[in-house]
C-alpha cells in the first residue's frame, strides 16, 4: 500500500450538455476535466480556483455525490469509483463531508442530538441510545460547543457555531479524510479565524486528512502542505504553499494571488 | 474639511422594541462624510453596522417597534423624522444601497432593464429615454453587451455580474452617497477584487461618496479614507484608514486585524477575537 491515503487519476465529470432544437447533442459540460493529484496521509491538501473551475465538483465525485464519467479514485489501494453505492457505504465512513453554507446544510427541523444521531444510527447500529447521546455530548464538546446545546435546534446558533455543528457531524463516524467545500467563506473573518483553527487542532488530535476546498488562497495556504490550483476543470498548476506563493508558473494563478487584499 | 460635511450623522441610536423588551442595536454613532470620501464602518456581525447604515433612510420597521434618535444631516437638512414621502426622494435618489446578496435583492420576475428603468422613472422623471439611460449605466460598470443583459433576468447572471447591476441600478438614479452594505462577501476572491476596483472608479469619476460595510479590514486598506469600527452597538474607534491599519488603540480592532490571514505570512495559528480581548479584560 502507497503513503498517499487518497489517489485521483484522469478523474473527469462531464455533464451532458442541452440538446437544441434540432436534437442535435450539444458538447457536454466538463466539469472536471482528466485530473490526477495525491492526498498524502495526516496532511492537508488545499484545492483553490474561481466558483465555476471544478474544486467543488471535485470534492463531491470523490464522495460519490457527483457521477464520475472517467478515471480513478483509490482509496488506500482500492478502486473506490467503480462501486456501487451500496458497496460504497463502508467508505463514507471513512470520508466525510463539510459543506460551505452552515444556513442549508443542517436540517432546521431537527435539534442537534437528532442531527449528530443520525451518522450514527447508520454506520454504528449496534450502539444503544445512551451511548450514542453521550457521543453526540462529546463531540459537542470537542468542538468547543456546551453539552446541554443537544436540545436546541439550528436558527438558534450563530453561523459560526452551526459550521461547528457540520464539523461535529462529520467527525461523528470517526472519519480518516474530510473534504472541506468552503468550510470558511460563509463566515465573518473574526469567525473564519476560530473555525479555521478548530478544523487545525481536530487534525492534530485525531490525526486527520483534509481536502481543503476554498477560493480564496490567503487561507488555503494557511492551511495547506500542498495546494492545486484548479481552473476549468483541469489542475493549470501544484506545488507547496511557498513554491505558489514564491514562483508562481501560471498567469491564472497569479490572478488569483493579486486578488488577495494585502496590507 | 468644509465647514458643512454632506452626510453628518449625530448620536444617533437604533432601538427595536418586542413586547416589553427593548434592545439597543446601535447607540451613540456619530460620524461626518465630505463630498468624495469613503468611510468604511467595520465590525462583525450584531455589532450594529447595517442597522446604523438602514437607519440614514430609515428603511427599517416603523414606530414604535423600532425607534431612532439622534440626528441625520444630508446637506443641512434632517432627515430623521421626515415623513415618508419625502424620504422615499431621498432613499435610491439621494442615498443608494447595495446589499451583500444580489441574488436576492433583484426581483427574479423582472429583466434587469426593466429594474433600473423603473428606478430611473422614479426618481429621475426629466429623463425622457430611459432605455438608454438604462443602457448607458449598465455600460458604465463595465458590463459587456448591455442591450442583452438589459433583456436578461437576474438568474441568467453570475454573482459578479449581478452585482454589476445592482450597482447600475443605484447609480442610474446618480446618488449623493452610496451605501455598500457587505458588497463583495457573498463573491469570489478574484470577482471581488473586481467589484471593488469598480466602485473605487466610480468614486474617482463621479465624485460620490461610499459608505462600505464590511466585516474584512483586509478589503479597506486600499479603498477608504476613513474607517469607524463598532462593536456592541458602538463606534469604539474611528480615525484615518492609515492610521488605524498602523496603530490600534482599541483591543477589539486590533483583534480584527490580526484575525485575517495573510499571504506570505503562514503561522502556526491564527489569532481570535477571544484571544485579543481576554488580555485586556
Amino acid at each position: 500500500m502507497s503513503d498517499y491515503l487518497l489517489e485521483v487519476s484522469d478523474l473527469s465529470v462531464h455533464y451532458p450538455g442541452r440538446a437544441n432544437w434540432f436534437f442535435q447533442k450539444a458538447e457536454p459540460k466538463k466539469a472536471v476535466d482528466g485530473i490526477s493529484f495525491v492526498v498524502p496521509k495526516g496532511k492537508t491538501v488545499g484545492l483553490v480556483g474561481e466558483s465555476g473551475s471544478g474544486k467543488t465538483t471535485t470534492g463531491r465525485a470523490i464522495v460519490k455525490l457527483a457521477p464520475l464519467t472517467a478515471g480513478k479514485i483509490s482509496y488506500q489501494g482500492q478502486d473506490i469509483g467503480v462501486l456501487s453505492n451500496a458497496a460504497f457505504l463502508p467508505w463514507r465512513k471513512k470520508i466525510q463531508m463539510i459543506f460551505q453554507d452552515p444556513y442549508n446544510s443542517l436540517n432546521p427541523r431537527a435539534d442537534i442530538l437528532s442531527i449528530l444521531s443520525e451518522p450514527l444510527e447508520i454506520h454504528f447500529p449496534q450502539m444503544t441510545r445512551t451511548d450514542r447521546e453521550a457521543r453526540c455530548a462529546e463531540l459537542l464538546r470537542s468542538v468547543q460547543l456546551p453539552a446541554e446545546h443537544l436540545r436546541r435546534h439550528p436558527h438558534e446558533f450563530s453561523g459560526g457555531q452551526r459550521q461547528r455543528i457540520g464539523i461535529a457531524r462529520a467527525l461523528a463516524v470517526q472519519p480518516e479524510l474530510i473534504i472541506c467545500d468552503e468550510p470558511v467563506s460563509a463566515l465573518d473573518v473574526s469567525v473564519q479565524a476560530e473555525v479555521v483553527n478548530l478544523l487545525q487542532d481536530l487534525q492534530e488530535q485525531l490525526g486527520l486528512t483534509y481536502l481543503f476546498i476554498a477560493h480564496d488562497l490567503a487561507v488555503v495556504e494557511h492551511v495547506s502542505d500542498h495546494i492545486l490550483v484548479m481552473s476549468k476543470g483541469k489542475i493549470v498548476e501544484q506545488g507547496t504553499p511557498a513554491e505558489i506563493l514564491g514562483n508562481p508558473q501560471q498567469a491564472y494563478t497569479k490572478t488569483l494571488l493579486a486578488a488577495v487584499p494585502r496590507f | 474639511m468644509s465647514a458643512e460635511p454632506l452626510l453628518k450623522v449625530q448620536d444617533l441610536s437604533v432601538t427595536f422594541r418586542t413586547g416589553d423588551r427593548a434592545t439597543v442595536a446601535a447607540q451613540g454613532v456619530s460620524y461626518e462624510l465630505a463630498a468624495g470620501e469613503v468611510l468604511a464602518v467595520v465590525g462583525e456581525s450584531g455589532s450594529g453596522k447595517s442597522v446604523s447604515a438602514l437607519a440614514l433612510t430609515r428603511l427599517l420597521p416603523p414606530e414604535p417597534s423600532c425607534a431612532l434618535a439622534g440626528s441625520v444631516k444630508l446637506d443641512g437638512v434632517e432627515l430623521l423624522g421626515l415623513p415618508e414621502e419625502k424620504l422615499a426622494k431621498v432613499r435610491g435618489g439621494l442615498i443608494a444601497y447595495i446589499f451583500q446578496e444580489p441574488g436576492t435583492s433583484l426581483n427574479p420576475v423582472y429583466t434587469i432593464g426593466f429594474q433600473i428603468g423603473e428606478a430611473v422613472a422614479l426618481h429621475r422623471p426629466d429623463i425622457k429615454d430611459i432605455k438608454a439611460e438604462v443602457i448607458r449605466s449598465l455600460s458604465e460598470v463595465r458590463i459587456q453587451d448591455p442591450e442583452r443583459v438589459a433583456n436578461q433576468y437576474p438568474h441568467e447572471l453570475s454573482g459578479g455580474m449581478q452585482q454589476r447591476a445592482m450597482i447600475a441600478m443605484a447609480l442610474a438614479c446618480d446618488p449623493k452617497i452610496l451605501v455598500a452594505d457587505e458588497p463583495t462577501t457573498a463573491l469570489d476572491v478574484t470577482i471581488q477584487k473586481e467589484i471593488m476596483d469598480l466602485l473605487a472608479r466610480l468614486r474617482r469619476e463621479r465624485g460620490m461618496s461610499i459608505v462600505l460595510i464590511t466585516h474584512n479590514f483586509g478589503i479597506i486598506a486600499n479603498f477608504a479614507d476613513k474607517v469607524a469600527v463598532m462593536w456592541k452597538g458602538r463606534i469604539v474607534e474611528s480615525g484615518p484608514v492609515e492610521q488605524i491599519m498602523r496603530t490600534q488603540s482599541h483591543p477589539y480592532t486590533k483583534a480584527l486585524i490580526a484575525c485575517i490571514p495573510r499571504l506570505g505570512q503562514r503561522r502556526r495559528r491564527l489569532t481570535t477575537l477571544s484571544d485579543e480581548l481576554k488580555v485586556s479584560r
